[in-house]
């Protein structure tokens, strides 16, 4: 398995707020067809390390490989660093399909124009060829009949799906998602998670940020449990779970009520 | 239909000594100047709006000054001042490189005046619309890669002209009533005209009600206009009736 390709690699990434380090520190390496699940609890810095990864958050220190290029930073003159070459980041960020928690589709755009809208204006691809890729993911997530409707029209489970389609229309080296059902309601969680479990058994790069202990174990290559901005835990699910060896781990493990 | 003969409707027709070319002729100022210091205003309040939001600190601070000083004096004011003020500035300047008074035109201290104006109202209503995008739709475009000039165009600015259009077709209401203030600088736009036409033929009501027609057409017209525009920009955007 060591030829694999490296898809994302994060070397002793750190991101502090003001006074707050949230990151102090974080390695991990995504080859390609794994699905790392990054679980943790309230505040650990989960959201934070998966936005440093294509920059929505630059990090403070530390280095950032995506499909083997290295990020290119510099000093921002504010004591931090920004993305050094735009050009370069944007071409990197474009093939890195991301899923918020919030959906974050265009709401001016139809379900099939949220869709061809990277692959024909970041990618440049043929409009034609961009709707009829777009029109065969759409058909997978099952959102096909809903292809000239404006987002606002959906339901939550349909919008993360038509988010989940346009991800996948960028063919990404590897797709990250933030808590993709947080914002749903319990009974369409389902459909969104089963869409997921599928690209990953598909052998999709993933790298997902969740609450969802049953589906993470079910679906990960491997667990990273954070805490306090560093990795306290990590390996894969039936090691983690069953075998938890933090304190902290089995705390956050343990049933809540 | 009493009421109907306190006026003597020949007074309103279009040629001497009817008034009715000469209301007319006054609409024509009024919408003339109007759009004028409407378009210029808007121009200011798209920069003023970008400087605002995207600026370096100190021309913010600039900015802020700017439209908290316009909004807070009264318009009459800033006409009386610009006019006046100007014309003196203008000829002592004119006197100390030894030319004669110069006569400062009416129309254009009126379109300067209302486009300054304008212009502190539109950056207010377009920072607003930029502010009120919400900021997810800028995050997906950051994280799809898209550059910061495509992101304007594709997601700024489709966003952003639906939220302003209901504040700027409002502006442009403002902006031809505004220019009834012209008078008082001597500027014969519709008000001046009818007070002209009322002062010298004692009718009053005929001509006041008539100039408030004519400004209630110009506004109906323009609502049509405005309506088939957001109609035109309103994407996606759930309607609330
Ligand atoms: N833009 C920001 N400015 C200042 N502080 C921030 C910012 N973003 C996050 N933080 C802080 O960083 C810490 C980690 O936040 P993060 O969102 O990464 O946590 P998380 O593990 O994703 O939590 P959750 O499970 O609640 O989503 C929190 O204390 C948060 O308040
Ligand atoms: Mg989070």
């Amino acid at each position: 398995m060591a030829d694999r390709k490296v898809a994302v690699q994060l070397t002793g990434l750190r991101k502090r707020f003001g006074d707050l380090e949230v990151l102090k520190g974080v390695s991990l390496t995504a080859h390609s067809g794994d699905v790392i699940a990054i679980i943790g609890g309230s505040g650990s810095g989960k959201s934070t390390l998966l936005r440093c990864i294509n920059f929505l958050e630059t990090p403070t220190a530390g280095e950032v490989r995506l499909h083997g290029e290295l990020v290119a930073m510099k000093p921002d003159g504010e004591g931090g660093f920004r993305a050094a070459d735009p050009a370069q980041l944007n071409r990197l960020r474009a093939r890195l399909g991301m899923v918020f928690q919030s959906f974050n589709l265009w709401p001016h755009r139809t379900v099939l124009e949220n869709v061809i809208e990277a692959p024909v204006h970041v990618l440049g691809q043929n409009r034609d060829a961009a709707i009829a890729n777009a029109e065969r993911l759409l058909d997978r997530v099952g959102l096909l009949a809903k292809r000239d409707v404006y987002p606002e029209m959906l339901s939550g489970g349909q919008k993360q799906r038509a988010a989940i389609a346009r991800a996948l229309a960028v063919d990404p080296h590897a797709m990250l998602f933030d808590e993709p059902t947080s914002a749903l309601d319990p009974e369409l969680v389902g459909e969104v998670l089963s869409v997921i479990a599928d690209l990953a058994r598909e052998g999709r790069t993933m790298i997902l940020v969740t609450h969802e202990m049953q589906f993470a174990r079910n679906v990960a290559s491997e667990i990273i449990f954070l805490r306090n901005g560093l990795i306290e835990e990590q390996g894969k699910p039936s090691d983690v779970f069953d075998n938890p060896k933090s304190e902290a781990l089995r705390a956050f493990l343990a049933p809540k009520y | 239909m009493d009421f109907l003969n306190i006026t003597d409707w020949s007074l309103l027709a279009l040629n001497s000594p009817g008034w009715g070319g000469a209301l007319l002729w006054g609409a024509v100022k009024t919408v003339q100047i109007a759009l004028g210091g409407y378009i210029i205003g808007q121009i200011i309040g798209v920069c003023g709006a970008m400087g605002k939001v995207y600026g370096p600190p100190w021309l913010k601070e600039l900015l802020a000054i700017y439209t908290t000083l316009i909004r807070a004096v009264p318009e009459l004011i800033l006409i009386l001042i610009l006019f006046y003020a100007g014309t003196a500035a203008l000829n002592t300047l004119a006197a100390k490189i030894g030319m004669g008074p110069i006569d400062v035109n009416g129309a254009l201290a009126g379109v300067l005046v209302i486009s300054t104006v304008q212009g502190a109202y539109s950056t207010e209503v377009i920072r607003a619309a930029i502010q009120s995008i919400p900021s997810g739709c800028h995050e997906a475009a950051a994280a799809y890669g898209m550059s910061k000039w495509t992101t304007f165009k594709r997601v700024t600015l489709p966003l952003l002209v639906p939220r302003a259009l209901p504040g700027m077709s409002n502006l442009w209401v403002i902006a031809t009533k505004e220019t009834a203030l012209l008078s008082v600088v001597g500027f014969s736009e519709l008000a001046l005209v009818a007070k002209q036409a009322a002062g010298s033929t004692k009718y009053y009501m005929t001509f006041f009600l008539a100039a408030c027609a004519i400004y209630l057409t110009i506004t109906l017209i323009s609502r049509v206009f405005f309506n088939q525009v957001e109609a035109r920009f309103s994407r996606g955007m759930v309607k609330h009736k």
